[in-house]
């Protein structure tokens, strides 16, 4: 075989204009993404990108793989479809808060559940950005939108306690415009199985700064808890870390120098529901990074398995399919004669 | 090609009187095994060389109260030495294994019929159960058909008396009682029936011992007791029909292996995504034991995702269908028009049921004609076809893989309740004598610096399918409005108009490869023609024979290529004076044929969830031709 050539973030740009608004974080997470495919080693050609509808499902367009731009809240269903097809290829699902939880939250779960190899990037942006700005079932209560003028009133779904419900195997977070996407989505992308991202993503028309609360410089060492495995949950610029409160059962806010502040496990999945679900209000900061790694068998792995082990030895004779069942012959025209 | 249908020879036509046939019904409770007293009696009945028709009509409920007349299951059979090309539009031979199954069916009984009834379930329960406020065997009400009784349930408990099983499991071999009898009365072989209890109770000898031995006793008791002139022994003849093999076989089934060849002879492996649905399902069962073909079955969360999972299958290379009934294919309805843009090719089928909504789930109706022909958003033509019978079925499915893949396009194949259930004898197919259809998949990756062309045209107008994992093909594709040609996102008008109009062109090119309208009885033009499509197609093909003998002008046309007819349809049309439209429906195609044809083609409606008789048909006829 010739010597691969390295790509480069070009090489996995289409020529396609980017149509997003200025401004906008998906540029800084298609940039990531394009920056990310290089070192992942997939060809392009075995690279599908599935997206449902949205403003971030028309991140397809823009990479130089093979794309699926379909239908609203359907692209794990569509995603299922292509890698059962094909197991080969390296799926990656492109979705929203509204395309995902919303009309597609049946197959987010369904897909999660199943454990399929992908990835699926869930840009949540707690807004409806193509429809104009309706609030979205990530939206917090109180959100003025077009549709609420006077406020939201139903409580959000938080995407990682789904995912983490629903049955995924790695659920991870991240932000649009943070240094560490990168990695995150290396990681995402190691694990066999469905990995589930959510990245915080800003909109700068309908929901501008909705997550500054946490991602602005100013509140970022304070506010996010960026996890390694192995090593401690420290924040605050190292001066804070996380500890359990074992008689409660829930997680505090330690001095960093505690003897009891916890050391990140991947595979820890009550520690991850806590993480996940880590309280604002209460001055914690925001779980980022893998949260939850425990690998299982994949979907299409058990399909294809149970496919070769059922038809092994059988030949695929369809003379005999048609003749099958209980059958008789008739040797001349019963009247004929 | 194997002909799928019992098309009536020239001969059998004029034939007079008509030769023999006839038309048995078995009816019980839901528990009672009546579907598989029925099966069984069917399967005998081809193995003696009858042609048959079978009409399997159960309740929606699995289980409903015991003795009610909504818990009623029955199974009919029509069968003789002639062509027999539907269920029978009355029944000859009724046997009642309870008053309820009495009180539904025996309405439908012809004058002078002979109802036997097992008179060991008609107690005072049973009867109030059923709505009768007297024992309607002991009083005169019954006076219009022939009467034998019997306590079959008491026969039974005796025979298989040895075997020791409990008092409800020995009474549940009492269909086999019933069916012993009948094997006797038709001069049937048991000895099928006995192969198959053994191989299905191989693992508990003992339940297959005492089945076999109420079946001998029904069988004994029918030789050895004297029960009256009307139970008498009937021999009908085998019927004419080409030398062969053959084979039972129910329109699920054949649809099931049709899909099968369909996909191989393409070339292709197949993704089956589907949901389960009344009276769909079975399909799905049928396809998820024949992994050995290249079969990926995918039971979806839901209707959507199991079309889009056969998209996405279709995207990535392999053949994508679904199946589905109405309430399923509205579901499916958006992501039918995702695969009408990207132009993938798709196979939808649709076991109709009564609707609208959940509507009558396990009766039958051709109503969703309208919806596989309009039934989407946008201007979203796509190919239609519709079989005719269980047997056509596999002829049907094999044509709508090829022009799913030729042409690239989903395609909606119709079928419904009744053939999904219903059996008929099938001569086996030569498979060499289908022409396979190779895909070709698109792999010329272009010069650097050209783009890829993902939305050009070939000479049927049908574009390139590209499989991801093609190097130098990497190329977009999605629901929104492309470019010609280059598939870019383009939403001009020039775009729309000519996307819009090149989507229709491909559609309507499919004519050019399909043969053209056949008159499958009488003549072409003349005074009329009854235009059928679906499983309507028996009883038209009866009533028009039955007409003809009296001598009248009428000719029989079944349309099994519904988007786009053949070419030479509306000449064909155009030929008759009149045209009826026969349809379990409120006159859908009626609508399509006056649409595209501008001719005055006359509905005749039914939406009672049953199949037509040949009664109505005729009469039908006759009221246009007085
Ligand atoms: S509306 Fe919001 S999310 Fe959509 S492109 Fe514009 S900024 Fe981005």
């Amino acid at each position: 075989m010739n010597e691969v050539v390295k790509l480069t973030a070009k090489d996995w740009a289409s020529d396609q204009e980017v149509r997003w608004c200025p401004g906008c974080g998906d540029y800084a997470v298609l940039k990531a993404v394009q920056r990310t495919m290089p070192d992942l080693g997939t060809a392009r050609e075995k690279t599908v990108f599935v997206s449902g509808i949205g403003c971030s499902s028309r991140f397809p367009y823009y990479m130089a793989s093979y794309g699926f731009h379909t239908i609203h809240g359907r692209a794990p269903a569509v995603a299922t479809g292509v890698k059962l097809a094909n197991p080969e290829l390296d799926v990656w699902i492109i979705t929203g808060d509204g395309d995902a939880l919303s009309i597609g939250g049946n197959h987010t779960m369904h897909l999660l559940r199943r454990n399929l190899d992908c990835q699926l990037l869930l840009f949540n942006n707690e807004i409806y950005g193509l429809t104009k700005g309706q609030y979205s079932p990530t939206s917090r209560i109180g959100t003025r939108t077009p549709s609420t003028p006077f406020g939201s009133v139903d409580r959000p779904a938080n995407p990682c306690s789904f995912a983490l419900g629903a049955g995924a195997r790695f659920i991870a977070r991240a932000i649009d415009v943070h240094k560490s996407l990168p990695d995150v989505l290396k990681d995402a992308h190691g694990h066999r199985g469905a990995s589930f991202v959510e990245i915080f993503q800003n909109c700068v028309v309908y929901n501008d700064d909705v997550f500054a609360s946490f991602t602005a410089k100013e509140f970022a060492a304070d506010r996010q808890l960026w996890l390694t495995q192995g090593e401690k949950m420290l924040f605050g610029g190292g001066t804070k870390g996380i500890s359990f409160d074992r008689e409660r059962m829930v997680l505090t806010i330690v001095d960093a120098a505690d003897s009891g502040v916890l050391v990140h496990d991947r595979k820890n999945r009550t520690l991850a529901q806590l993480l996940i679900e880590m309280p604002a209000t209460a001055g914690f900061p925001v779980a980022l990074g893998v949260i939850y790694e425990d690998p299982a068998p994949t979907f299409e792995s058990a399909v294809l398995d149970q496919n070769r082990t059922i038809a092994a030895g059988k030949k695929p004779d369809l003379q005999a399919l048609v003749a099958k069942g209980q059958s008789w012959q008739v040797e001349k025209e019963p009247r004929a004669e | 090609m194997a002909s799928a249908t019992h098309l009536i020879t020239d001969d059998e036509a004029h034939a007079r009187p008509p030769l023999e046939s006839m038309v048995v019904r078995f009816a019980g409770d839901s528990g009672d095994g009546m579907q598989l007293t029925g099966g069984q009696f069917t399967l005998s009945t081809a193995l003696a060389g009858n042609d048959l028709a079978t009409f399997p009509d159960f309740p929606a409920e699995i289980r409903a109260p015991q003795g009610t007349t909504f818990g009623v299951s029955a199974f009919q059979i029509n069968f003789g030495s002639t062509a027999i090309d539907t269920a029978g539009d009355q029944p000859d031979v009724l046997v009642a294994m309870n008053p309820a199954a009495l009180k539904v069916n025996v309405k439908s009984l012809r004058d002078g019929g002979l109802i036997i009834a097992d008179e060991g379930e008609f107690t005072s329960r049973n009867l109030t159960k059923a709505g009768y406020d007297a024992n309607p065997l002991d009083d005169d009400s019954l006076a219009r058909w022939q009467l034998v009784r019997f306590n079959i349930s008491q026969l039974t408990l005796d025979a298989v008396k040895p075997f020791g099983l409990g008092n409800k499991e020995a009474l549940r071999c009492k269909n086999m009682w019933t069916l012993g009898l009948a094997l006797w009365m038709f001069d049937r072989s048991r000895q099928p029936i006995v192969d198959w209890l053994t191989t299905k109770f191989a693992k508990a000898p003992q339940l297959a011992e005492a089945n076999i031995a109420a079946l001998n006793a029904g069988h004994a008791y029918g030789e050895t007791v004297e029960m009256g002139a009307s139970v008498r022994q009937h021999h009908i003849a085998a019927a004419p029909v080409e030398p062969g093999l053959y084979r039972t076989v129910t329109g699920a089934e054949s649809l099931a292996v049709g899909l099968v060849a369909g996909a191989q002879l393409a070339g292709l492996d197949m993704l089956f995504g589907s949901y389960p649905i009344t009276p769909a399902s079975p399909l799905l069962h049928h396809l998820s034991r024949l992994k050995e073909f290249g079969i990926t079955t995918f039971q979806a969360e839901d209707e959507i995702a199991a079309i889009c999972a056969a998209i996405g299958a279709s995207y990535a290379g392999k053949l994508g269908i679904t199946s589905s009934s109405g309430p399923g294919i509205a579901l499916k309805t958006e992501a039918i028009g995702l695969a009408v843009m990207t132009e993938l090719p798709l196979v939808i089928v649709n076991s109709q049921r009564g609707g609208p909504s959940t509507g009558l789930p396990t009766k039958t109706e051709q109503s969703d004609l309208y919806q596989a022909v309009y039934g989407r958003n946008g201007d979203a033509p796509l190919p239609v076809i519709a079989a005719r019978s269980p047997a056509d079925a596999f002829d049907c499915a094999i044509e709508a893989c090829r022009i799913a893949t030729r042409y690239m396009t989903p395609v909606m194949l119709l079928t419904d309740g009744y053939i999904a259930n219903a059996a008929e004898p099938w001569k086996v197919p030569e498979m060499s004598g289908y022409a396979p259809f190779p895909v070709h998949f698109h792999d010329d990756a272009p010069p650097v610096g050209e783009g890829v062309m993902p939305y050009a045209r070939n000479e049927d107008l049908a574009r390139p399918w590209i499989r991801p994992g093609t190097p130098g093909l990497e190329h977009r594709i999605g629901g929104i409005e492309k470019a010609p040609v280059s598939g870019n996102i383009d939403y001009s008008p020039e775009a729309h108009a000519e996307m819009t109009r090149l989507r229709a062109a491909k559609v309507a090119n499919v004519a050019h490869s399909i043969p053209d309208q056949q008159v499958c009885l009488g003549n072409e033009g003349g005074r009329l023609a009854v235009v059928g499509w679906g499983s309507t197609f028996g009883p038209i093909h009866q009533a028009v024979r039955r007409a003809r003998l009296r001598g009248l002008d009428v000719a029989h046309i079944h349309i099994r290529h519904i988007a786009p007819m053949p070419k030479n349809m509306s000449v064909l049309l155009k030929g008759y004076e009149h045209i009826l439209v026969p349809e379990m429906n409120s006159g859908q195609l009626k609508t399509i044929l006056r649409d595209q044809f501008l001719v005055d083609a006359c509905p005749l409606a039914k939406t009672t969830g049953q199949p037509f008789t040949i009664a109505e048909i005729e009469a039908a006829i006759e009221g246009m031709l007085r």
